[in-house]
């Protein structure tokens, strides 16, 4: 079978099953430490004025009555069935809310992740071929800056720059791109932004030490030798090899960004999945953390499997190493 | 006459431990900005264990009548929506990032570094059930992982600590496993086998040895990030009670005031950058000084 004999093919699956494996223990986990929450959803939503029947009919109605184990296999089960139940607080179908989340967070993401690597990789370059010199010591100081500097902190920052005191781009607040693109992009350019900014900082120094160490192989040397144009040593011979460590660095910087935007969609008003899964904690609403939480994970475990198949176009030899 | 051959007086030298320490320090404050940093760090340490020597008022105390006053010569940065001074409260959130910095980072360090070595000298069924968990565990990004875990805890300072200390766990079981399956194939510790040496001795003497260093060293390149962990918990209102000072929730309090008093976000904001930039520089020149092999691996 000549389709199984294609190494890049028997990585890919490999991965998928370790994935898969990953995603299992990741339910296991989430569902065991929810039935540590402290707090009831039914009383949260009912109110403490609740009859104890009434308790006892929405708990029995969302299935919080039966044992753990049933209730684990019920979530298990409804998953592979498109369905998650339905959430305390919303009192809507929990696939629904949190898909369409989902997309929120991913018009906030993608963009911010595209320019973080356009812009982190140019300046880890440029940086890395002025090595030594003012320019070199301005980018390396404000990718430091960029790391550390907390994303809420950045945001109100914006906020009062660009907002109230400039007033270029407006406070907070979405619109939808299906609405109206011209305001929905007027309007994500900030948090955009400011999402791209750490990760911009974490390319430009992974980028910058990866291109210094590849200028000391043999291999730029002997293209030295042979009289190859510049630009053509740096995009051909370093820029690729230094791409290993920079492609790992994106698997983790995505999931890291997903993560972000929690905070990003609380300060500037994003009906996204960080937003949901705040009001969902605020509130006890166990479905709808514990769905949230393995969506979140399942986007991570995505991004490392489309890391590693990058990995076995970019390097050869990574598809052989088990 | 009586020759005796005597050997001149041998210099006293300085023991190993001396001079490795001495190069460490060499290396560490090589570089101008490390030492700038460092300096930061002791002031702002302590500027958190003599809080109540430094601010000029108490954190605590309410002024309703003076609330939202703008930076005067009393309250260097104003006051915030209850009356209480800025400047004094900032002082006492120093206290709550570091606590929060060094005991998470400690707590998830030495967890991590026990499992990493069960899991690697033990292996089979042991070594794939944890490092599956701490797979699991590294699927779910740390944010939300603290803020998951925040949410079983409860809030206040304690269970912040223990929510970003135990999200942070993985990196440090992975690195340790990776070491201890390294150094279990040295020459050494085979010696030790024929030795007749358990596993339990190996590990103790040989493998935990070896894997101190670079925990050390991803320990204190974490301290930054569990400082802005713990910053981004209070800001969403999901980690430090009030009204414990604590630089996340008073840049968050200070949001709602923004265009009039900017400066009661902006401020506290500017020190959780510094800690951070100044921990991760630090942490950067220790890992240069520790042991160089290890540049580029975190």
């Amino acid at each position: 079978m000549k389709f199984f004999k294609n190494k890049l093919l028997q990585m890919i699956l490999r991965r998928i099953i370790q994935s898969v494996i990953v995603l299992l223990f990741v339910t296991l986990l989430v569902f065991l430490v929810m039935q540590a929450v402290p707090g009831d959803p039914i009383i949260n939503f009912l109110g403490e004025a609740a009859t104890p029947e009434q308790i006892a009919y929405f708990t029995a109605l969302f299935g919080f009555d039966q044992p753990v184990l049933v209730q684990y296999f019920r979530w298990i089960t409804g998953l592979f069935q498109g369905e998650m139940g339905r959430s305390v607080t919303f009192q809507m179908q929990i696939s629904d809310i949190i898909f369409e989340r989902l997309g929120t967070t991913l018009l906030l993401v993608i963009p911010a992740f595209i320019i973080s690597v356009v812009f982190g990789v140019a300046f880890g370059v440029i940086a890395a071929l002025r090595r030594g010199k003012f320019l070199d010591s301005a980018v390396t100081f404000f990718a430091n800056v960029g790391m550390a500097m907390p994303n809420f902190w950045m945001g109100i920052l914006g906020i009062y720059i660009f907002a109230l005191t400039l007033g270029v781009l407006p406070v907070q607040g979405f619109v939808s791109p299906t609405q109206d693109l011209g305001e929905s992009i007027h309007r994500l350019i900030m948090p955009v932004i400011i999402t791209a900014s750490g990760p911009l900082a974490v390319f430009t120094r992974q980028t910058r030490s990866a291109m210094l160490e590849v200028v000391r192989q043999d291999y730029v040397r002997t293209a030295e030798a042979k009289g190859l144009d510049s630009r053509n040593i740096i995009i051909k011979h370093q820029l690729r090899n230094a791409l290993i460590p920079i492609v790992t660095v994106m698997g983790v910087m995505l999931g890291a960004m997903i993560g972000t935007t929690v905070l990003i969609e609380s300060i500037f008003v994003i009906p996204g999945i960080g937003s949901l899964m705040i009001t969902a904690i605020r509130s006890s609403d166990y479905l709808v953390i514990q769905n949230g939480v393995l969506l979140l994970a399942v986007a991570v475990c995505v991004c490392n499997l489309a890391v590693d198949i990058l990995y076995g176009v970019i390097d050869p030899r990574i598809r052989d190493a088990k | 006459m009586n020759k005796t051959l005597e050997t001149p007086p041998a210099k006293p030298k300085k023991s190993k431990t001396v001079r490795k320490l001495r190069r460490f320090f060499r290396v560490l404050f090589a570089r101008k900005l490390v030492i700038l940093c460092t300096v930061i760090l002791v002031i702002m340490a302590l500027a958190a264990v003599f809080a109540s020597f430094v601010a000029p008022f108490n954190p605590y105390s309410q002024n309703l009548g003076n609330s939202l006053s703008p930076a005067n010569s009393t309250n260097i940065l104003g006051t915030d929506m209850l009356g209480r001074d800025v400047f004094s409260r900032i002082v006492y959130g120093t206290r709550v990032s570091f606590s929060v910095g060094i005991v998470s980072v400690a707590f998830s360090g030495l967890v991590g570094m026990v499992l990493g070595v069960v899991s690697g000298v033990a292996g089979g069924v042991v070594d794939s059930f944890i490092m599956r968990v701490m797979d699991a565990m590294l699927a779910i990004p740390l944010i939300i992982l603290a803020m998951f875990l925040g949410a079983v805890f409860g809030q206040g300072l304690g269970n912040v600590m223990l929510a970003v200390g135990i999200a942070m766990i993985p990196s440090y079981a992975r690195l340790t496993r990776g070491q201890v399956l390294t150094i279990r194939e040295m020459d050494y510790v085979t010696a030790g086998t024929i030795f007749g040496a358990s596993k339990l001795r190996n590990a103790v003497s040989h493998i935990v040895p070896n894997c101190i260093a670079p925990n050390i060293v991803l320990m204190t390149m974490n301290l930054g990030g569990a400082i802005l962990a713990e910053a981004n918990l209070s800001f969403l209102g999901l980690g430090i009670n009030p009204p414990t000072a604590s630089w996340g929730a008073m840049v968050s309090d200070g949001f709602m005031f923004l265009s009039m008093h900017p400066v009661i976000a902006i401020a506290p904001g500017i020190f959780i950058l510094l800690i951070v930039l100044c921990f991760n520089i630090v942490g950067d020149a220790v890992r240069d000084a520790l042991d160089p092999r290890l540049r580029g691996t975190f």
